[in-house]
């Protein structure tokens, strides 16, 4: 059993905002609970296609639903999210159909090295060192080496999907006193490289598109998650990757295995090892390094 | 038919009524900031309300057209010429192929719009022609105007008949004021200021500083007080942090209680601070007529009188139309 069971959820907080969107705050605290109450909430919420939902939006532990109120009474909404919430209350079969991906890391990469160098003094609380020592020693961890291990030895929830066009916060599944917790830049940088895997708070984070970043700086993940072309398989559907719900198994790789993908993606041949799974939310808060071997397992024969 | 660009202006970009049903993965609704004067824009020429036009940023392009083109000019006041000479704004205008189209100096507001009749013709992305940058989706490539671009005008829809009147009358043209009454509704984590930071929000002077633009506009004035606490796991450690939510369009946060920032149509889809309310949508289109200096004043009303007034909006666009002769 884990030594801190996630505390029991509280009744969600409904509020508005302005006269097309309701904001249901399902708890003040990250949770994998309240991350699970939220995705179940905006799952069945989309399912029922009602008309007048312009879009459901399940962040980490709230959920933003934005409507069209000439189609939609709000009161007729706020009734319907709260009998979805109520429903679920009663209801204890907490799985997921989603699936488990793999994402190779360069970690302590070249290019965020050289964007962190231009941010340091007025930015960063340590500018004479780099951002994953500072990582290591807040969270009391001997050196970046084994800040990098304890980073990609354990799997991620894809908790929420937005800031920007596809960009992924992740969660990891490990219990509250394992979780890495890294404060973000004093100040904002206004640059970040494309693709720069991030840590602010609790939350980890995949930099979908160059640009403004206040997360501190691990490394780059070797392939796009964000493809407006459309050119790689994985995005034929969707030009974005991931989905909330979505489970990150991060690995690390060398320059030279780096490289190797950078090739496979200029010829169109790369593809993320992926394979679907249930994610059982009971067994996860049980037994979360037993049941993330069974999960990251799946990805053995792929 | 194409709009050939000679100078692209400060930032001008492919807009129409925006992009819903992607905010879920972070992709923001874009859309011409100032709608009202989008839609008279289209409607003076003939287009329904869904067609792309081009919004102008303070300092307009300078432009030419490969065939006689219907266009029209609205939103901020600007002096409009064509081959040099002035000719009206929010009015019809006829260019014979080979005009030349160019702006004077914005004597007010932040944006103008320049309808052409059968719409700007870029492809449809997630269902709309909108420009968003930043994920270089939409619009013209993905991205502002530049010199050289060859912006495609598409046909004229069937049914699309050109209106009797070819200005907008007076009163229904919007006024561009230094000075500016935001409604908004309380709402989301006003719970978290203090009674003084409350009473600041709404009852101080706020004014529009020049970080403002398509993703928002940051005011300056009195500042704000949150609330100390403990806070909660995963939320950041300053009193305006939250554990990062979804971000309504319009909501204000002010991070550090120092200088609210209202997020319009390119905003970040979300993030770690606290909302304390959120422009109603019948204000969206005042916002973001204001210019750096607009002194400001928030107003909160409840979600019932938001209604009436998003009521009261559309009939005035109805009213508009129907003066100009366009249809539905």
């Amino acid at each position: 059993m884990s030594s801190s069971p996630e505390p029991a959820v509280m009744e969600a907080r409904y509020t508005w905002g302005g006269d097309e969107f309701l904001f249901v705050e399902v708890a003040e605290s990250m949770s994998l609970a309240a991350n699970f109450r939220v995705m179940s909430i905006a799952a069945k919420l989309s399912a029922m296609q009602l008309p007048g939902i312009v879009d459901v939006c399940p962040a980490n532990a709230s959920l933003l639903v934005r409507f069209d109120p000439d189609v939609l009474p709000p009161s007729t909404l706020e009734e319907t999210v709260r009998a979805i919430e109520g429903d679920l209350a009663h209801h204890h079969d907490h799985s997921l159909e989603t699936r488990i991906v793999e994402v190779p890391v360069w970690y302590e990469d070249p290019f965020t090295a050289e964007v962190a160098e231009r941010f340091r003094e007025g930015f960063h609380q340590e500018p004479g060192g780099t951002d994953i020592d500072y990582a290591a020693k807040v969270n009391n961890l001997k050196d970046a080496a084994e800040f990098i291990q304890r980073h990609h030895e354990q799997p991620w929830l894809v908790s929420m999907v937005g800031f920007v066009a596809g960009l992924p916060f992740l969660f990891q599944l490990v219990e509250r006193e394992k979780q890495l917790e890294v404060p973000k830049y004093l100040s904002p940088r206004t640059d970040t490289p494309k693709l720069t895997v991030g840590h602010g708070g609790c939350f980890g984070c995949i930099y979908s598109v160059r640009g403004a970043g206040g997360y501190q700086m691990f490394g780059v993940a070797a392939a796009p998650i964000f493809d407006p072309a459309q050119s790689l398989a994985d995005f034929k559907d969707f030009m974005v990757f991931f989905k909330p719900g979505d489970i990150v198994k991060f690995k690390p790789v060398t320059e030279a295995e780096y490289n190797t993908i950078q090739s496979e993606i200029s010829a169109g041949t790369f593809h993320y090892r992926q394979v679907p799974v249930t994610f059982d939310l009971s067994r996860a808060l049980a037994n979360p390094a037993g049941y993330n071997q069974e999960l990251m397992e799946a990805l053995n024969g792929v | 038919m194409a709009f050939d660009i000679r100078n692209p202006g400060l930032a001008t970009t492919v807009q129409d009524q925006g992009r819903t049903g992607h905010y879920n993965v972070g992709i923001p609704q874009s859309g011409s900031l100032d709608q009202y004067s989008a839609e008279l824009g289209n409607a003076l020429v003939g287009n329904t309300a869904k067609e792309a036009v081009l919004e102008c940023t303070y300092l307009g392009p300078v432009l030419s057209t490969d065939q006689d083109a219907l266009i029209a000019v609205t939103g901020a006041p600007v002096e409009v010429k064509v081959n040099g000479e002035a000719r009206p704004q929010w009015a019809r205008l006829q260019l014979k192929a080979g005009d030349e189209l160019s702006f004077g100096v914005i004597q007010g507001g932040t944006r103008y719009y320049i309808a052409v009749r059968g719409g700007i013709d870029v492809p449809s992305v997630l269902g709309s022609r909108s420009t968003y940058s930043l994920g270089a989706i939409g619009g013209f490539h993905g991205r502002k105007l530049e010199a050289g671009d060859q912006v495609p005008v598409g046909s004229p829809l069937d049914g699309g008949a050109v209106p009797d009147a070819d200005t907008v009358p007076e009163e229904f043209r919007p006024a561009f004021s230094k000075e500016q009454t935001v409604r908004i509704v309380l709402g989301l984590y006003d719970h978290r200021l203090t009674d003084e930071g409350l009473d600041n929000l709404l009852n101080g002077e706020w004014k529009v500083t020049p970080v403002a633009d398509r993703m928002g506009l940051r005011y300056s004035g009195p500042g704000v007080q949150w609330k100390e606490r403990e806070q909660p796991f995963g939320a950041g450690s300053d009193p305006s942090n939250i554990v990062d939510a979804g971000y309504a369009v319009g909501s204000i946060q002010i991070p550090g209680g120092t200088q609210p920032i209202i997020l319009h149509r390119d905003a970040v889809s979300g993030g770690g601070y606290a909302m304390v309310g959120t422009v109603i949508s019948a204000d969206m289109d005042l916002v973001a007529r204001a210019a750096p200096g607009t002194s400001t004043r928030f107003v909160a009303i409840s979600l019932d009188e938001a209604l009436v007034a998003r009521k009261e909006l559309a009939e005035l666009k109805r009213n508009a139309r129907a003066a100009i002769g366009a249809g539905g």
